[in-house]
């Protein structure tokens, strides 16, 4: 612990990190720019993530850290390793016993509390990046509040495929205003954006942090005669049984067998520890 | 009192702490969060100094309004922070009465491309209660209540949207915030 500033950054850089925090907070869903660092970890593994969870983290914080859902995958486990090393901090596998839980593209089963953080660790930050590749005129179609270009890439995938095709990283508009990438999650997970606990984003290659504060409205784009559809593999749980969890698809030999299981390690072992069980485990 | 004197015993902790502190009240509008660990120069309240502490270094200009532009104050400031002091339309952050800090048109409140770029208030209160103006916006469930200075200026902060200024209420060892998104009925 005494080799490394609490949280690893030095002073100066939290600081700044919270102040752009704070701002994100302030204007909901907009993409505030701040000076990311050189982090120990290879851009693309959650550096943005990780300097945000660096600048909230108090001493007395329990940590979670899943990677897809998963506890017990290398980007999960190296760092909330970090974490505790640099930090000193408890960490934990459960949700309900963590009060930060920095994620890369998942948002937990278990429903967050108001004292709890979800950190997002975030590729690309601007949902209009695809369909606009130059950062000016992104930034003056955010200024314009001008997101026609989104609605005309979805009215697209209808047109193309009956139905909006477009499954993760589902575009939001946040409380009537920004759109808003909310990180590569499933669509599955967009309702869960309007939740008590307050989400934090960060993109560490890209050098943006925005923020959702609690309960704040975060509306999935949609057409009236295409409603958004937070859609879900037709399977229960192999493991544990659960129907309302967003699976996995698992193959499992040569022959296309397969198995579908929740992305979501901790819910899922919570309901097996429970006497939940699904057709692949002997009761 | 020593300009020296009065800072963090442990800054990194105790930043983490306060920073905790001051984002659960800019996320809860109207919430009142209580922290610890400055001892500015009078006039400044525990909890002005603790957000100094936090939030102000050299890269944060910042505007002493009226009262707390004192010699002593200003060299604790210097000595802590670094911060550069400066007018009201250059300051990152500008800390004061609310009498003092108006009008506040007069600070930076950002740009369409760029509305981040704008002026953190921090208004030293008589008083901060959970009573009197009722305020809603992202970060609050249904209704959340706080006693403001007046309601014209933050409805007008409010409209220009997402341009604005941000606010914390400083109370003793006490802290609540209002940002630009709350609408103040």
């Amino acid at each position: 612990m005494s080799d490394y500033n609490f949280a690893y950054l030095d002073e100066p850089t939290k600081r700044m990190i919270r102040r752009a925090i704070l701002k994100g907070l302030a204007i909901p869903g907009y993409q505030v720019p701040f000076a990311s660092r050189e982090m120990p970890m290879p851009y693309g593994w959650g550096t943005g993530g990780v300097q945000v969870t660096a600048a909230t983290l108090t001493p007395s914080d329990t940590l979670k850290v899943i990677d897809q859902g998963a506890d017990d995958t290398t980007n999960a486990v190296s760092i909330r390793r970090f974490f505790q090393r640099v930090a000193g901090v408890a960490t934990t596998e459960r949700t309900a016993e963590a009060t930060v839980i920095q994620t890369r593209h998942r948002v937990p089963e278990t429903p967050l509390s108001a004292d709890q953080i979800l950190v997002y660790q975030v590729p690309i930050p601007e949902p209009l990046r695809f369909l606009e590749p130059s950062e000016v005129e992104t930034r003056k179609m955010h200024a314009l509040e001008e997101y026609g270009l989104m609605h005309v890439k979805l009215y697209e995938d209808i047109a193309r495929h009956g139905e909006i095709a477009t499954s993760y990283a589902y575009p939001v508009q946040v409380a009537g205003r920004y759109v808003m990438d909310p990180s590569p999650i499933p669509k599955f997970d967009n309702p869960k954006l309007e939740s008590p606990a307050i989400q934090l984003f960060g993109a560490g290659r890209e050098q943006r942090i925005y923020a959702l504060p609690p309960y704040t409205r975060a509306a999935s784009l949609d057409f009236e005669d295409h409603p958004f559809d937070p859609s879900r593999a037709d399977h229960p749980c192999a493991l544990c049984g659960a129907t309302d969890s967003y699976l996995d698809e698992v193959i499992v030999d040569d022959e296309g067998g397969r198995m579908f299981v929740c992305s979501d390690t901790d819910y899922c072992a919570g309901r097996r520890a429970a006497g939940h069980r699904g057709t692949e485990v002997a009761a | 009192m020593q300009a020296v004197s009065g800072g963090f015993q442990d800054a990194p902790e105790e930043a983490a702490v306060a920073f905790r502190a001051a984002m659960s009240a800019l996320a809860r509008p109207g919430r009142i969060e209580r922290v610890a660990g400055a001892a500015p120069p009078a006039p400044l309240s525990v909890a002005a100094g603790v957000l100094l502490l936090t939030l102000c270094d050299a890269d944060t200009p910042l505007h002493l309004a009226g009262g707390v532009d004192t010699e002593a104050v200003r060299a604790w400031v210097g000595f802590h922070t670094g911060a550069p002091l400066v007018g009201r339309g250059r300051a990152a952050f500008a800390l004061g009465r609310w009498e003092a800090l108006l009008p506040l048109d007069s600070y930076p409140c950002g740009t369409p491309e760029y509305p981040d770029r704008s002026a953190t208030l921090i208004v030293e209160m008589e008083r901060l209660a959970p009573e009197g103006m009722q305020l809603e916006g992202p970060g609050i469930e249904a209704r959340a209540e706080l006693g403001l200075p007046e309601r014209a200026a933050f409805r007008q902060n409010h409209a220009r949207f997402p341009l604005g200024l941000d606010f914390f209420f400083t109370c003793g060892e006490r802290l609540a915030a209002l940002p630009r998104s709350t609408r103040v009925l």
